[in-house]
């Protein structure tokens, strides 16, 4: 008897398609999946080096949150926010999402200034955002040490209490298969060697492992391996790689409700479903393609954590990984159109991707099927560099600000 | 415990240094397009490969130049600017062309 599978596994790859998605992340997925049930574009192969939601889709630490600073990035992440809360009534599939309430520590008066900031652009535009005190806190998050130990005490906090967790691999799972019932071919194992570009400049097709596919649209979406695929089309970009990397203690009962995320320490806490902590910090020092993990991130992590939590010190680390990070000089992603008419650029994604993945499938999926930039995504084209039209976005995380 | 060589101080681990990007020549600032000149201060070389890197040793204050596998993160060989004539602004690799 056959097995029931959540996804077709097409032994077939088609001479051609309308659109071809390289990254079968959430990312990819999400456009696959917007682009069949919004715009009846359902002639699509998502293509993938490796397997469904196999890079920084499982790689992250599965936060969503709007509490950004700019105009553009809270609007966009809002609406990402609002995706997220409806999506596994949209998939039909448990995603287990969970609002927690998110704290961001503030432990200097620079941090806080940004903070109320951040605040006040939030409110103005309708997302719940607040400074709290640290008697607040403590009232919301009894197990903090408000002191961290006498060195770098809380100040305060900006509190998002829809700041929420999600199975981040079932999000890519659940995108997938709804994209497979519309017809879309997912491809795992069919690394992309090549795009063809005419004389005009215009996509004509991608070189696969398994051949060549014929196709006029193709839609990048494969974080940290954005350079590899830029090259291939001639365009230059600021992205460059960095490894972040992320943990998870040994399970424990469960005591802690709110993500904890320290501005200062670099570091953010949840507690997963399972009872384990996950746990990660900044980016790692300097530019690699690898998902290597190392001895300095986890000593260095645990320092922190322990300022916040001393209670944690017999608690041990059982696993540890890490995702290659496309980082921008604004922290801002790049997306939409480019110079290359049919090659569209989901990229850029740093630190602050997985939570955009519903936003980020819904804009693309307009972008490619429209050739036209998406209202929420405009301020983040390719070309905003050469116009120095920067979007500074000091509210992304895991980076010094 | 990963190892760098700094050109003065010799082997000293990775933690006494700090990274300071791809070495990138600067074009002529009264003579170059709009174009390029964005083109050098935002874009990078950002695919995996052999590149030459800035790098600083902390304690002692050295910048220096490190050339770098960014795939297999392995050093080949450092030395001070001006030691290499790559170093020299006419090889200018970083460009749109």
């Amino acid at each position: 008897m056959a097995l029931q599978r959540m996804f077709h596994e097409p032994e077939q790859l088609e001479d051609g398609y309308e659109v071809v998605i390289i990254g079968a992340g959430g990312h990819g997925l999400a456009a696959a999946h917007y682009l069949a049930r919004d715009y009846g574009i359902r002639d699509i192969a998502v293509v993938d080096k490796g397997y469904i939601g196999g890079g920084n889709t499982g790689r992250n630490t599965a936060i969503v949150r709007s509490n950004y600073l700019t105009v553009e990035g809270v609007k966009f992440y809002d609406e990402s926010v609002r995706l997220f809360s409806e999506l596994s009534q949209d998939l039909d599939f448990n995603l287990f999402y969970s609002e927690r309430g998110h704290f961001t520590l503030a432990h200097t008066d620079g941090t806080l200034r940004t903070m109320r900031w951040r605040a006040e652009v939030n409110k103005h535009l309708g997302v719940d955002s607040e400074i709290l005190t640290p008697e607040e806190i403590a009232k919301i998050c009894p197990s903090l040490d408000l002191t961290c130990g006498g060195h770098m005490p809380v100040l305060g906090a900006l509190y998002h209490p829809p700041g929420a967790v999600v199975r981040h691999d079932a999000v890519a799972w659940g995108y997938a298969r709804e994209a497979c019932r519309m017809g879309v071919e997912i491809h795992q194992k069919t690394p992309v060697l090549g795009i063809r570009v005419n004389d005009h400049n215009e996509v004509e097709g991608v070189e696969t492992s398994r051949g060549f596919i014929a196709c006029k649209r193709v839609l990048s979406a494969v974080a940290g391996y954005t350079p590899r695929i830029t090259r291939m089309v001639g365009l230059r970009t600021p992205i460059v790689v960095h490894p972040l990397q992320a943990c998870v203690t040994e399970p424990l009962k469960p005591w802690l409700d709110s993500i904890v995320v320290s501005a200062n320490f670099h570091v953010y806490v949840s507690q997963s479903s399972r009872g384990e902590l996950v746990m990660g910090a900044s980016l790692d020092p300097y530019e690699l393609h690898s998902e290597r993990s190392t001895l300095d991130f986890v000593e260095g992590l645990t320092g922190h954590v322990l300022d916040i939590f001393p209670f944690l010190s017999n608690v041990a680390i059982i696993r540890q990984w890490a995702g290659m990070s496309d980082m921008t000089p604004d922290f801002s992603p790049i997306m939409g159109t480019t110079p290359v008419k049919g090659f569209y650029l989901d990229a850029g994604w740093g630190t602050w991707g997985f939570k955009a993945t519903p936003v980020c499938g819904t804009t693309m999926a307009h972008t490619v099927a429209t050739d036209q930039n998406h209202e929420l995504i405009s301020a983040f084209n390719l070309c905003r560099f050469a116009s120095y039209s920067l979007v500074g976005e000091k509210g992304a995380a895991s980076v010094g600000h | 415990m990963k190892l760098l060589c700094c050109p003065i101080n010799g082997v000293r681990p990775l933690q006494e240094f700090a990274f300071g990007g791809e070495v990138r020549p600067m074009p002529d600032a009264a003579s170059v397009s709009d174009e390029a000149w964005s083109d050098y201060v935002f874009n990078r070389a950002g695919e995996p490969g052999v590149r030459r890197e800035w790098w600083y040793h902390i304690a002692s204050g050295t910048w220096f130049i490190a050339e770098r596998d960014t795939l297999k993160d392995e050093f080949y060989r450092t030395y001070l600017y001006g030691e290499n004539q790559d170093d020299r602004p006419a090889h200018h690799e970083g460009g749109q062309t």
